[in-house]
């Protein structure tokens, strides 16, 4: 009777969670996979028209722009990330003093919601409150910094609200790769002959390369996923030049009455963001099991 | 000890201290010659390894002056130094194959490709290993990596080469193999190496010399047969072979041949005055197991005692018995295996011999 009882309880204690988890998560999934081939407009309705949603979709010059953005946003948002991060990193190696606090100070932005972030920025960036205004009243009449309402450069905008936000995680990342690094490696490669800045190219980065990988996966998927950072820095806006896919979905299920196109959308996303994290897991499984 | 024109290394007053309060090196004088083979031995936390570091650059001197090929070096950075180094754990590039761990030190002195090619290759078949350029070191066994490691100290060919511990992670088996290697290796190619073990056969085995140290000072420094038939102080008796202690009271100094030292239970042995203070000063007699006769053997020898046998191991060449003497139950004696061991039994009393020459007169460390 109690070793039943104990063979169950775990069982019973899972139980509750794997149920909101099943139900919640991948019940609104399948959910959200019927709608995309619904005509709902307001309301779901359960009209089956096939794929039309999708290539509605992708006829939509609005979720055209979006991918763009999403592209242009990934690209410079990673790469400045990792640059930053490992740089910050190498430098912070260097058996400096007060390094605890410095990586704290870099590290911080990253305990703030992005929505802070956004907002934070939205004022920074803002020609008329922040840095333009502050520059044209140091004495630099003719000086121009207006990202923020300029349709061509927005996005670059939410780059640099997110670089500053993750790049002391990269650099945190980096900083613990360092660190696993065998000291005699470095200390062979500097008897070896190797000055400083060949000691990082050609045995400390080669051998973090592990590290590079998970900083990219990571940073993928956030930038797959950000939809609060652009809400609150620039709303989409001027016009639609902002919007990423995330906020196409949310305006187009929630606003504007296109639950069916914003459903059609949503998985598209979720196609995007399997098709990063998929093959990570499955060499991460395999490594462990191998 | 060295003159200036034959050492090639020099330490010079030396002293580290890592926390500005303890001085983990006190003092410390040493002269490397050119193609010497040096061994710097004793237990952990002893300094060795401090000293070794500080010669490769890694660590700076608190005090004092390092001369390499009779140039200051405090001041230059490792990467200048060009000296070979092998780590315990081999630190190769698990990145690159063992052709590209070979070749790094030589691509970054800009060296022809070509030549760097003709360089790896010798190296590699000077530690019997042409075949294995194309592997990454994750694929070779131990003793293959610590060749690989070996090789990448000597691609450039440094006139000085530091081992830090190389045979450390290897089995006993390997390890007595690697010992041999590098010994011809060092005796081939006429460089000078710098040696860091714990391992006191090692260091026996290697050496040209054998710097001891404690507590951050150089006990005694000298080739392997003096250090262990002569050593000068109980500390260096103690940790170079086996060694048995006998402690007692100096009560006369005849004279520089023969001391007389009354031991705490009464018998009063001569011995060789090494290291000894007045009259009336404590002092370790020191004395090696395989001097030790008995029974029959013994009756020629000055020093005799009478000893009971509490336990005999059989080591198949000869026999180890612990014998008390002395008021001393950790008296070890080497008996060859012969027909007198036969004779011997657990509990048995028997008469131990020595000659005043193999007993030494030492300090007490207690």
């Amino acid at each position: 009777m109690k070793s039943a009882l104990q063979q169950l309880l775990p069982k019973l204690v899972l139980a509750p969670t794997t149920l909101i988890l099943v139900v919640c998560v991948y019940g609104f999934i399948g959910w959200t996979a019927l709608l995309s081939f619904t005509k709902s407009r307001m309301m779901p309705q359960w009209d089956f028209i096939g794929l039309d949603q999708y290539i509605k979709l992708f006829d939509n010059p609005r979720w055209m722009v979006a991918l763009e953005n999403l592209g242009a946003f990934c690209f410079f948002f990673i790469l400045i990330c990792l640059l930053l991060g490992v740089v910050l990193a190498i430098f912070l190696d260097q058996k400096i003093r007060s390094e605890g606090a410095l990586r704290t100070i870099y590290l911080y932005p990253m305990a703030v919601s992005f929505i802070v972030t956004g907002t934070a920025w939205k004022w920074i960036l803002n020609p008329g409150l922040g840095i333009e205004k502050l520059i044209r009243e140091i004495g630099f009449q003719s000086f121009e910094f207006r990202w923020l309402i300029d349709s061509e450069m927005a996005i670059y905008t939410i780059v640099i609200a997110a670089v500053w936000q993750s790049s002391g995680f990269v650099m945190a990342i980096f900083l613990a790769g360092l660190r696993g690094v065998d000291e005699s490696l470095i200390n062979a490669a500097e008897i070896d002959g190797a000055p400083h800045y060949k000691i990082y190219t050609r045995v400390v980065l080669p051998i973090l390369r592990p590290v590079f990988f998970s900083a990219i996966v990571i940073l993928l998927h956030i930038a797959i996923k950000s939809f609060d950072l652009v809400q609150s820095l620039t709303g989409g806006g001027p016009g639609y030049s902002s919007d990423m896919p995330a906020n196409f979905m949310y305006t187009h299920a929630f606003n504007r009455a296109q639950m069916g196109l914003g459903a059609a959308s949503a998985m598209v996303m979720l196609f995007g963001i399997l098709a990063v994290i998929v093959p990570y897991l499955y060499s991460e499984l395999r490594e462990k099991n191998g | 000890m060295g003159t200036e024109n034959t050492s090639y290394v020099q330490f010079k007053d030396i002293q580290k201290s890592y926390d500005g309060e303890t001085l983990v090196i006190k003092g410390l004088n040493l002269d490397v010659a050119c193609g010497e083979f040096l061994t710097l031995l004793g237990p952990s936390g002893s300094g060795k390894t401090t000293c070794l570091m500080m010669l490769a650059g890694f660590e700076t001197a608190t005090h004092g002056e390092i001369i390499l090929d009779s140039q200051a070096i405090n001041n230059v950075p490792p990467h200048h130094r060009d000296i070979g180094m092998v780590f315990q754990n081999y630190a190769l590039f698990p990145h690159m194959t063992v052709a590209e761990n070979l070749a790094f030190p030589l691509q970054v002195r800009k060296i022809e490709k070509t030549e760097i090619t003709r360089r790896v290759q010798n190296a590699l078949e000077m530690v019997q290993l042409g075949q294995f350029g194309n592997r990454m070191p994750g694929q070779l066994s131990g003793g293959q990596q610590q060749r690989v490691a070996v090789a990448r100290a000597l691609v450039f060919e440094p006139k000085l080469v530091l081992m830090d511990e190389p045979l450390g992670a290897l089995d006993k088996q390997l390890r007595e193999q690697m010992q041999y290697e590098i010994k011809h290796l060092h005796e081939q190619l006429g460089i000078t190496i710098v040696y860091v073990t714990h391992d006191q056969t090692e260091a026996l085995t290697m050496s040209n010399r054998i710097a001891v140290f404690n507590d951050g000072v150089i006990q005694q420094l000298a080739p392997p047969d003096v250090l262990y038939e002569k050593p000068e102080n109980a500390f260096v008796a103690q940790f170079i072979g086996e060694n048995n202690r006998l402690l007692g009271t100096l009560t006369e100094t005849t004279d520089d041949t023969s001391c007389s030292v009354r031991l705490d239970s009464g018998e009063v042995i001569k011995a060789l005055p090494i290291n000894i203070g007045k009259t009336g000063d404590r002092s370790q007699i020191s004395l090696r197991p395989e001097r030790v006769f008995i029974n029959t053997t013994a009756e020629n020898c000055t020093n005799q005692v009478r000893g009971a046998v509490e336990e005999l191991i059989y080591h198949g060449d000869h026999i180890r018995a612990r014998i008390n003497v002395c008021g001393h139950d950790d008296f070890i004696v080497k008996v060859p295996n012969s027909a007198s061991h036969s004779l011997m039994q657990t509990g048995e009393s028997v008469t131990l011999g020595w000659q005043v020459e193999d007993c030494r007169a030492l300090d007490d460390l207690a």
